[in-house]
């Protein structure tokens, strides 16, 4: 999905491919660049291979583990057909899991983007001082995933937190670790947190590429700050929003891995996590390949399906000027 | 550490250089902090104490990790000469014939001296196969008992309690005094697993898995067991008993704040305690219950032993053998006893740690060895049930919600014995 997203656009491309048909003949400039049909193979062979030795050889290895069950040190798989995914998705505990998740990535994505949007709009309007709010706007995006999940931990720590505390003003006894819903709160929040930072660049720089003249001329069809916002700043912003979208659609499946590690703190109990982390869990820590693999075969079904949806819904609405 | 990194760094390249004849052998293991530095001690003194092996110890983060890299590296045939497998996975790696050298054979093949009844009563049978042949060397072993907050039971004015009858009537005085009377941390190694030792209660059909593989069922749904949580939700909110959560330290935090008057943890958490705790502490015997009978028992020994990895040349498992009769010797099982709080795990070793005036010195030292001396029962020997781990997970998942009102204790041990049961006969497909 990256990849594609950040693919240039422009005919680049087409002139690699060009030079291995017959017709329609290509033009003569661009034959001069690869006049042998294998040489432009063999510049994208590196990326292949890595695509290939990281990518799909353990995916096919995952879909072949998913149909056995195994014992951990490799002794006797035994194929079990589809017993593995059966067990998974009659289990009560995945079906939360799964539920979680979606409604994990929903919050997460909103919000983050939200903000992203609305930070990016008012930053783009402060004159004084702009480059100081960016940056610190900015900045939190170069925390690594772990460290926030650490700062995320302490905040909302049962023993040290100020977030206890700040709850506590509102008469809410925050138990984070305990409670699953204060628990999903503090994973939200410090998801959200963590992604502000990487949205607001993107806003910011799509809000700039803005053309005065349209803006100007937006000035005088409409009084209203919000209606120029809706009818000509967003659809303009729609091809930087599509792509954020994408990136934090990923975002909050699978990079927030590394928070919800650092704050369930190795013993997951009641609290909530994601179908990643339980991939996780049961591979590394239970030794269940088999049960591991499906969950992880029925996590690639999900992100190819939302993929597609993604790109042929959503990406035919948006308008690349 | 980085000094003594680089010192074992050039002792290595010297030795290597010096000795091209000797046998390389290596050892996973999960410990970190103070621990693994004495890992680390203990190899460098095997290593100087004869030259025809060299031990190099590699940590692996933590006991889960160091068994899921054990095994994958086993799968591609990198696996090293000695993993060190916890207390929960015990089933898993002796479940796998063939993955392992049973302690015992590697042992008494290499021609050393080898007596189950030289160690403590306590460590002899967790590791070991239904005969009583060791398949695991013991090796860090712990047991869980109580820590008590002297000052606060001055103030309260009451003695530490033996059963947990006792713990009844003492709870409201230190409550009365200011302090939450109990915390306990990881509650699956403490109020079941211990739970069934220190009460002699079945943990498991086929005498605790013991026996075999296929058809071993949990048994936790039984009135005593669910009794235990019955209390301890009863005691929670009555403001006896103070439940943080599944994460260990965030239980033993309130204890070493002052907060607490009774905590249960490891025999292990004593180094760390003298450091982190504010108030002069104690220990006692982790608390039975009176009312059932035949109870006060030996606890299970926790902590991890060291297995000897199959599939290496007879030089590497002799010098493997080697080095388990090194860690056996009384002096180096006391010097791990002394720097990390874990029990000694031969007879000898507790003698020579008396004899040298240690537990006057640290009385507290010696509360988890001598719980573990305790007399045994038909059920204090151990466990051996395959996914071990996650049904600890499963239990943890539900104690949570037990404690947060969401479920009845009785409810949550029916949903712990149907999944744990569900997962134990998925393992007795993969091991079948």
């Amino acid at each position: 999905m990256t990849d594609t997203a950040a693919l240039p656009p422009g005919p680049a491309p087409q002139a690699v491919r060009r030079p291995r048909k017959p017709h329609p003949p290509a033009a003569p400039a661009k034959r001069v660049q690869f006049d042998r049909p294998l040489t432009p193979w063999l510049f994208v062979l590196p990326q292949l291979l890595v695509v290939a030795i990281f990518f799909y050889w353990p995916s096919v290895q995952a879909v072949n583990s998913s149909f056995y069950l195994e014992d951990p040190f490799g002794f006797g798989a035994s194929f079990v057909g589809i017993d593995n995914y059966r067990e998974a998705l009659s289990s009560r505990e995945y079906r939360t899991i799964a539920a979680f998740t979606a409604g994990f990535c929903a919050l997460v994505t909103g919000l983050a983007l939200g903000i992203g949007l609305l930070l990016a709009v008012k930053a783009d309007k402060v004159i004084r001082g702009a480059s100081a709010y960016k940056t610190a706007l900015i900045a939190v995006y170069a925390i690594a995933p772990p460290v926030t999940g650490l700062i995320g931990m302490m905040f909302f720590d049962m023993h040290i937190g100020p977030f206890k505390d700040l709850a506590a003003l509102f008469g809410h006894d925050l138990r984070v670790g305990i409670d699953y819903d204060d628990t999903a709160l503090a994973l939200v929040t410090v998801a959200v947190w963590k992604q502000i930072p990487y949205n607001f660049i993107f806003f910011l720089s799509g809000l700039q590429s803005v053309p005065v003249a349209v803006r100007e001329a937006a000035l005088l069809d409409a009084r209203s700050g919000w209606r120029r916002f809706r009818d000509i700043t967003l659809p303009l912003l729609a091809p930087t929003a599509f792509f954020l979208l994408v990136i934090n659609i990923t975002y909050s499946l699978f990079d927030t891995f590394a928070i919800i590690d650092v704050m369930v703190k190795d013993k997951p109990a009641n609290n909530p996590m994601t179908l990643v982390y339980k991939v996780y869990l049961d591979g590394f820590k239970g030794n269940d390949i088999g049960g591991s693999s499906a969950q992880s075969v029925i996590l690639m079904l999900v992100v190819a399906a939302l993929t597609i949806v993604q790109f042929r819904l959503i990406e035919r609405r948006v308008h690349y000027g | 550490m980085l000094k003594s990194l680089t010192c074992s760094t050039l002792a290595f390249a010297l030795s290597a250089g010096a000795a091209l004849a000797q046998t390389d052998i290596t050892w996973w293991h999960g410990m970190g902090g103070r621990n693994g530095e004495v890992i680390n001690e203990i190899s460098q003194k095997f290593n100087e104490a004869q030259s025809a092996c060299h031990l190099t110890p590699l940590s692996k983060g933590t006991y889960e990790e160091a068994l899921a890299s054990g095994i994958a590296a086993f799968r591609s045939g990198e696996h090293p000469n000695i993993l060190q497998v916890f207390d929960a996975g015990a089933a898993t790696i002796i479940s796998a014939k063939g993955a392992t050298i049973p302690a015992e054979d590697l042992i008494k093949g290499a021609g050393k001296p080898f007596e189950r009844s030289d160690f403590i009563a306590g460590v002899r049978h967790f590791y070991a196969d239904s005969e009583g042949k060791f398949i695991g060397m013991p090796f860090n072993s712990s047991a869980p008992i109580m820590y008590v907050n002297l000052a606060a039971f001055e103030k309260a004015g009451v003695e530490p309690p033996k059963t947990w009858e006792e713990f009844e009537a003492v709870a409201p005085k230190l409550k009365d005094a200011g302090y939450i009377p109990l915390s306990a941390s990881q509650l699956t190694w403490m109020m079941v697993e211990n739970f069934k030792s220190r009460n002699n209660q079945p943990f498991a059909t086929n005498n605790n898995g013991y026996d075999a593989i296929k058809g071993t069922e949990l048994i936790v749904n039984d009135d005593n067991q669910v009794m235990m949580f019955d209390k301890l939700k009863e005691w929670a909110d009555a403001g006896l008993y103070g439940f943080y959560g599944a994460g260990w330290s965030d239980n033993q935090k309130p204890f070493e704040e002052g907060k607490v008057a009774m905590w249960i943890g490891s025999s292990g958490s004593f180094g760390g305690l003298q450091k982190t705790a504010v108030m002069p502490f104690s220990a006692v015997f982790m608390p039975y219950w009176d009312a059932i009978e035949g109870a006060g028992t030996q606890s299970f020994i926790g902590g991890a032993a060291l297995f000897a990895m199959a599939g290496k040349p007879e030089a590497e498992n002799a010098c493997t053998a080697e080095f388990f009769s090194f860690l056996t010797s009384p002096e180096i099982q006391v010097y791990w006893h002394q720097n990390t709080g874990y029990v000694p795990v031969t007879e000898a070793a507790y003698e020579l740690a008396k004899a040298q005036g240690w537990y006057d010195e640290q009385p507290v030292a010696e509360v988890g060895i001598q719980q573990l001396m305790l007399p045994g029962g038909e059920w204090t020997k151990g466990y051996r049930m395959g996914f071990y781990p996650q049904i600890r997970s499963i239990m943890e998942r539900e104690f949570n919600r037990i404690f947060s009102g969401e479920v009845t204790p009785k409810a949550a041990f029916d949903v712990i014995e149907e999944e744990g049961n569900a997962l134990l006969a998925r393992f007795a497909k993969t091991a079948g």
